[in-house]
């Protein structure tokens, strides 16, 4: 039999909870014995080939392509988890939400005391994606079946999960493990 | 600073001994005489009253009837409730908008009037009903409101503009509202006639310990809606140490969908000052303190004039009916448009001129509640059972009762009815008998107990109003076949979110996801799991909030969810591709699209 896949991204996110995750040191010999990879910045695929069992969601949605990597996510992937505080109630980009877009971005592209930009536009290539209006935790999109709390989840708590997800097995999460203060 | 808001602040705040217990008092002398409470002010009254800014500045900012800006010269405040909506709440709103030529929260440029929503304001069976100033306009129609408006534009104060004085004492000269009573249904309590005095003179001669125990026998329990037995609440005021003790008359009567206090401050004052003359014997205190709502500023100067007979009378003031060992009197203490203060901890700390946030229990006020004294707070409808039930013996009242139950209790009964009004029915009677009294016959859902009570249907009719069964502080409101109760619901769901004091997270955070979510359902976007959400969040909200706001909050939704199910999972609808329906990308693009100038906005969507 094969063996299940596994999909990952990160979104509005630091990539923190990716390093998190490639923490688990030697075990990630363990990981590909388990697991394939379908999309994920680790092995740089893009694109989805075939379903996967289980995708690892970093970071919330700040702008119109997270959503689109997101949906994606969602098309694809059996089992969705939110991973990190960003994923899971937006978190740092979330502090945004408190300013209004206009101010935003004028401080980002136009009177930021670092900004040298001399058309005095922010810019609007179509390459770029738009912002949404508000930054938003991945819940908000898609149907998430799985919130792993933390900023970053430990790499043990990411193990943890993701084991007892690939084998069908209950998820057993020592207090420890997501205990943050 | 300007001259004259500081002689203003300086008059105010000496009219009340600089106290800054008074807070609320000097606020609203300043408001009155400015239509606005200013920045300077503050300063002002900080320096009267040896408060600190901060302290001055929380209170302005807690209180809807208070503003630091100027609203208008006049301000209309139009009920927006439930009720409201039912009897065409939208149409006089644009009505008051297109004569005003402002929105809704606006003023016009003269800086004249000012129109603002407010909750409830106890019309809720002559709605829909407005405050212009203090002057109480009910049942309006998009013509009243543009004769209100022509009226104040020409120059009139809005009491010359009721044009027919309602019934009883609301055509009192003190009075002059066109409230109606709509006493519906006289019971053999409350509406009926009593001889002054009488029931103070029984009370003076027995001991106070009798007086708890006749109480006591009487089975009476506080009809504010915790239902707490009034006996035993006075007996550990009683026994509660303290050289000055307090009787607190809650007339704060904010629930929406309760107006019976207001008719018994109407038409009963004097037995309600004698309810509260009698629990000062009773417990020991010298000092009563009868909290009004805003809303019912109107009553106040007819009030004030009750009260100043019975100090001529020998009925309140030091020596009452010749008794040298027992004196009392009472002082009004006016409200400022907040919900949560009548919460019996949020009363007290409103009189102690702070904002309403209800401290923790214990201690209980009756140890320790106004500034640290014990403090009893009795609901207006019990204080004026205690006179009855001093008036004419304990066995009479207690005997009222059906079921087991004991007395009567006043209805207000609203919504889908032909016969809205006050009821006063004995406890124990089914609440179909209820529904019938009033024409409501045609009833598909009822909220019993307001905004925070109970939502049953008609396989609950043949329940019974009592404290043990169908509890309410005396709010019905009834809907026909045409509503829909999780509209209802979420129009409810926006008064907490508002009212809520914002002291502890699960009520300042609940009522506004609560909101959200109930947005989306009768929005059309909500999914199945939404209703579930909303079960675990009411539950947290009813198990963690600190005070009943935030407990009581989710109960209409609750009850709805258990009582209307099917009502809820018309509206809702999963996706199949597990994408959020409430989410739309579309939307939250437009504004970074228009400010990048990106006029393909659609068509970079559409390639996703
Ligand atoms: C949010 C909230 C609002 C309340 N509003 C009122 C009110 O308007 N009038 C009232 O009598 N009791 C109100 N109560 C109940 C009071 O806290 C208190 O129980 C009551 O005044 C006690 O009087 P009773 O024992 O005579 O009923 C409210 C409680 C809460 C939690
Ligand atoms: S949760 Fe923390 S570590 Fe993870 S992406 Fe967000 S900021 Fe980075
Ligand atoms: S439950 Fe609500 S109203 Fe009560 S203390 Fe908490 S925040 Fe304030
Ligand atoms: S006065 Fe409008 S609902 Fe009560």
């Amino acid at each position: 039999m094969s063996k299940p896949k596994v999909a990952t991204c990160s979104l509005a996110g630091c990539f923190g909870c990716h390093m998190s995750f490639l923490d688990i040191d030697e075990r990630i010999l363990q990981l590909v014995e388990l697991v394939d990879f379908g999309p994920s910045p680790i092995n740089d695929l893009k694109h989805f080939t075939d379903r996967c069992r289980v995708g690892l969601v970093e970071g919330g949605c700040a702008n119109a392509e997270n959503v689109r990597v997101l949906r994606e996510f969602r098309t694809h992937c059996d089992i969705l988890v939110s991973m990190g505080y960003c994923a899971t109630s937006g978190g740092i980009p979330a502090m945004r939400n408190l300013v209004s877009m206009e101010e935003c971005l004028r401080e980002a592209y136009m009177e930021g005391p670092s900004v040298h930009n001399p058309t005095g536009r922010v810019p609007g290539d179509l390459e770029l994606p738009l912002l949404l209006d508000k930054v938003r935790p991945c819940h908000e999109v898609v149907k998430i079946d799985y919130h792993l709390p933390g900023c970053p989840p430990s790499a043990d708590a990411i193990w943890a999960a993701l084991c007892a997800l690939v084998s069908d097995a209950p998820i057993e999460l020592p207090y420890q493990l997501i205990k943050y203060d | 600073m300007d001259t004259e808001v500081r002689q203003i602040t300086s008059d105010a705040c000496r009219a009340f001994a600089n106290d800054g217990t008074r807070l609320l008092d000097i606020l609203h002398e300043i408001q009155r005489r400015l239509g606005h409470v200013p920045p300077d002010a503050i300063e002002a009254i900080a320096d009267c009253t040896s408060l600190a800014p901060v302290r001055v500045q929380q209170t302005l900012a807690f209180y809807a009837f208070f503003s630091d800006r100027p609203l208008g010269k006049v301000v209309i405040r139009l009920c927006d409730d439930v009720v409201d909506r039912m009897w065409g709440y939208d149409a006089v709103r644009a009505a008051f908008e297109k004569a005003l030529g402002i929105p809704m929260g606006g003023t016009t440029p003269d800086g004249m009037i000012g129109l603002q929503r407010t909750p409830c304001i106890g019309m809720s069976d002559q709605s829909p009903a407005a405050l212009v100033g203090t002057t109480v306009f009910t049942r309006l129609t998009p013509e009243s409101a543009e004769r209100i408006v022509a009226g104040l534009r020409a120059g009139c104060q809005p009491a010359e503009l009721i044009e027919k004085c309602g019934d009883g004492n609301n055509a009192h000269t003190l009075v002059r509202a066109m409230v109606r009573n709509n006493i519906r249904q006289p019971g053999a309590v409350l509406l009926t006639e009593g001889e002054r005095g009488a029931a103070i003179a029984n009370a003076l001669a027995m001991s106070p310990a009798e007086v708890i125990r006749t109480v006591k026998n009487a089975r009476l329990r506080g009809c504010g809606g915790a239902g707490f037995p009034t006996g035993m609440k006075w007996e550990f005021a009683r026994s509660a140490r303290g050289p000055r003790k307090l009787i607190f008359c809650n007339a704060d009567e904010g629930e929406p969908g309760t107006f019976k206090d207001r008719v018994l401050l109407t038409e009963h004052p004097n037995r309600v000052f004698a309810g509260m003359t009698i629990a000062g014997y009773a417990v020991g205190a010298a000092e009563g303190i009868l909290y009004l709502r805003a809303e019912y500023a109107y009553l106040r100067p007819f009030l004030e004039d009750i009260l100043a007979r019975r100090r001529a009378d020998g009925l309140l003031g030091n020596a009452i009916r010749g008794k040298h060992s027992f004196g009392f009197d009472i002082r009004i203490q006016l409200g400022a448009g907040s919900y949560v203060c009548g919460a019996e901890l949020a009363l007290l700390r409103s009189c102690e001129g702070g904002p309403g946030e209800p401290m923790t229990r214990p201690p209980f006020p009756v140890q320790s509640g106004y500034l640290g004294c014990p403090s009893v707070v009795n609901n207006v409808e019990t204080l004026a059972l205690v006179t009855k039930i001093l008036e004419s013996g304990a066995p009479a009242f207690s005997e009222l009762g059906e079921e087991g139950c004991s007395g009567t209790k006043l209805l207000s009964l609203s919504g889908d009815c032909t016969r809205p009004g006050v009821y006063e029915v004995p406890l124990g009677t089914p609440l179909r008998d209820v529904l019938d009294m009033c024409g409501g016959g045609d009833a598909r859902s009822v909220l019993v107990g307001g905004a925070s009570g109970r939502f049953v249907g008609p396989a609950l009719f043949d329940r019974l109003i009592s404290f043990d069964d169908l509890s309410t502080g005396g709010a019905i409101i009834v809907f026909g076949p045409q509503r829909s109760v999780p509209e209802i619901v979420e129009l409810y769901s926006h008064f907490f979110a508002e009212e809520s004091c914002g002291y502890c997270a699960p009520c300042r955070i609940g009522t506004v996801l609560l909101r959200e979510r109930l947005g989306r359902i009768v929005r059309g976007t909500g999914e199945p799991a939404d209703l579930e959400y909303l079960e675990e969040l009411g539950d947290t909200m009813k198990a963690t909030s600190r005070c009943g706001l935030g407990q009581a909050a989710p109960n209409a939704l609750l009850s709805s969810l258990k009582n209307f199910r099917p009502a809820y999972e018309e509206l809702v609808r999963s996706d199949p591709d597990g994408f959020k329906r409430a989410f739309d990308l579309d939307k939250a693009v437009t504004q970074a699209g228009e400010i990048a100038a990106r006029l393909s906005i659609r068509g970079q969507e559409v390639a996703l």
